[in-house]
């Protein structure tokens, strides 16, 4: 016989990893809109039918860019029974937590009520995210964890949020946006990081957002490839920002993590602050240590978009400058530039390292047994 | 090299595509206004599934403000991370030095031949009359 056919499932495209990993950057998507109204005051359905949703910025049927793929995911993540990518738990199980060994899922739900201008719909919204984050995911999958969304905007209603979720074993961090009205170490958001580190969750500063700036710090831009690599441009605004402002003298116990945002671009930003700071220390005599020294301390990254220089050499002087303790792997499922956990590293990272990126640094971190 | 037979042409019409294993090798054949494709269903880059990407055609430019859309329905886009690939030989358009798919050639074959000599398709029920896509491997 020469002649062999056998289907082969689509869902479970990846070869995996065997070993089990965290995967920090997972987003779940809403099937319906109304899928909230259960966890949301009937005042808000009312409000929502003949207001609708007034966000700081335009363009608010779609995202001010188009994206490479619908949704800016991936094309083989649409769930069989229909919705949008990520919004069946079970194909996420099927095509992404099983096959890549998923031990740890860190939940980022984007689209909620971060961005929206009417801050008692804003919180309104946000507290209903978290508790359908409970209802839909994590207490359907004890491998995922959520994100406490919060207004961001309103630092007290935010900080009520935390502190009403603090002790949930549900919630593992408190998710802000990188891109917010002002840049994240103003005092505006303060209350939401002494709520954080009053409850111990590390906050994750997810790229993107809507904050009513434009996306660059120079205007908006033609193209989505330049929002793509623009945001890491804000990202160092909002770490500039926290650490100028004073946050972590202030918050001392306080841990955050940039999500979604490269990391190649940390040493850089590191060593100018530091060499400004020889110089103009007398404009902000309320910092005690360098610049890079509070971003050692209380910074994690996320891998994905994981940097893939030419040299692999490069990549591993910057992981050495940053810490192999302070990466968290991240796929950013089932988001188009996800990035497959088997094909990452290159070659030459030790057993140790590995298990610390893939795994340990995120329980550690998380604080999970 | 063996042949491998893949469904009969009926099956596969104009703008169809199949994903088939031969071999333990993922394989996908597709139908473009009746020519026939095989490319290895991995993506080089990452190792999505390439079938699940859809086909398009190639923005080219020779000049800033100068834009053709050419290949049309000949090129296919990962659906992962986008990258492009030419139907017609699994060439990259994103690193072409680095990365290609393999590419298989498929041939539509008269079922009276596939049953002459070694070329016996047992696994579909092969009515001679019909003509069948095959894959050389």
């Amino acid at each position: 016989m020469n002649v062999q056919l056998r289907e082969r499932p689509q869902a479970a495209s990846s070869t995996g990893t065997k070993t089990a990993i965290a995967d920090c950057d997972i987003h779940p998507a809403r099937a319906t809109q109304d899928e909230l109204y259960p966890f949301l005051a009937k005042r808000w359905h009312a409000h929502l039918e003949t207001f609708g949703v007034h966000a700081y910025q335009g363009m608010m049927g779609g995202p001010p860019y188009p994206k490479a793929q619908p949704n800016a995911s991936r094309r083989d993540a649409y769930p069989p029974e229909g919705g949008p990518q990520g919004s069946s738990l079970s194909f996420m199980q099927k095509q992404h937590l099983d096959p890549n060994n998923v031990a740890l899922g860190v939940l980022n739900p984007l689209n909620t009520g971060q961005g929206i201008r009417n801050q008692d719909l804003a919180g309104a919204i946000c507290s209903a995210i978290n508790d359908w984050q409970i209802e839909k995911w994590t207490s359907k999958d004890s491998r995922l964890k959520g994100s406490v969304v919060v207004a961001n905007e309103d630092g007290v209603s935010a900080a009520a949020e935390i502190r009403k979720r603090a002790g949930d074993k549900n919630f593992v961090q408190v998710l802000l946006l990188s891109r917010n009205v002002e840049p994240l170490g103003q005092r505006r958001y303060w209350p939401i990081y002494q709520a954080a580190e009053e409850t111990g969750l590390p906050i994750g500063v997810h790229a993107f957002g809507f904050g009513g700036n434009p996306i660059t710090a120079s205007g908006w831009p033609s193209y989505y490839i330049e929002e793509m690599v623009g945001h890491s441009q804000c990202q160092q605004t909002a770490l500039a920002s926290l650490v100028l402002e004073g946050v972590f003298e202030r918050f001392p116990k306080l841990k955050m993590v940039m999500v979604e945002a490269g990391f190649g671009w940390a040493p850089s930003l590191a060593w100018r602050l530091d060499k400004v700071f020889e110089r103009l220390h007398a404009e902000v005599p309320h910092l005690k240590r360098k610049p890079s020294d509070y971003i050692r301390d209380h910074i994690w990254w996320t891998t994905q978009p994981m940097e893939d220089p030419e040299s692999r050499d490069h990549l591993f002087q910057t992981i050495e400058w940053i810490g192999w303790d302070k990466l968290l792997f991240a796929t950013d499922y089932p988001h188009w530039d996800y990035d497959e956990p088997s094909r990452v590293l290159p070659a030459g990272v030790s057993d140790a390292n590995k298990q610390a990126f893939y795994l340990d640094n995120a329980k550690k971190l998380y604080g999970i047994a | 090299m063996a042949r491998h037979v893949v469904a009969p042409v009926d099956e596969l019409p104009p703008g169809s595509r199949k994903s088939i294993e031969i071999d333990g090798r993922p394989i996908m054949v597709f139908n473009v206004k009746g020519e026939f494709f095989g490319l290895l269903n991995r993506c080089p880059h990452q190792g999505a599934a390439l079938c699940e990407g859809p086909l398009i055609g190639l923005a080219s430019s020779s000049d800033p403000g100068e834009i053709e859309y050419t290949k049309l329905g000949e090129i296919l886009r990962c659906p992962w991370h986008g990258w492009e690939f030419d139907i017609r030989t699994g060439q990259s358009y994103c690193d072409p030095r680095r990365f290609r798919v393999r590419a298989y050639p498929v041939n539509v074959e008269a079922g009276t031949n596939l049953v002459k000599g070694p070329y016996v398709a047992e696994t579909i029920k092969v009515a001679v009359e019909s003509n069948y896509v095959v894959v050389d491997l």
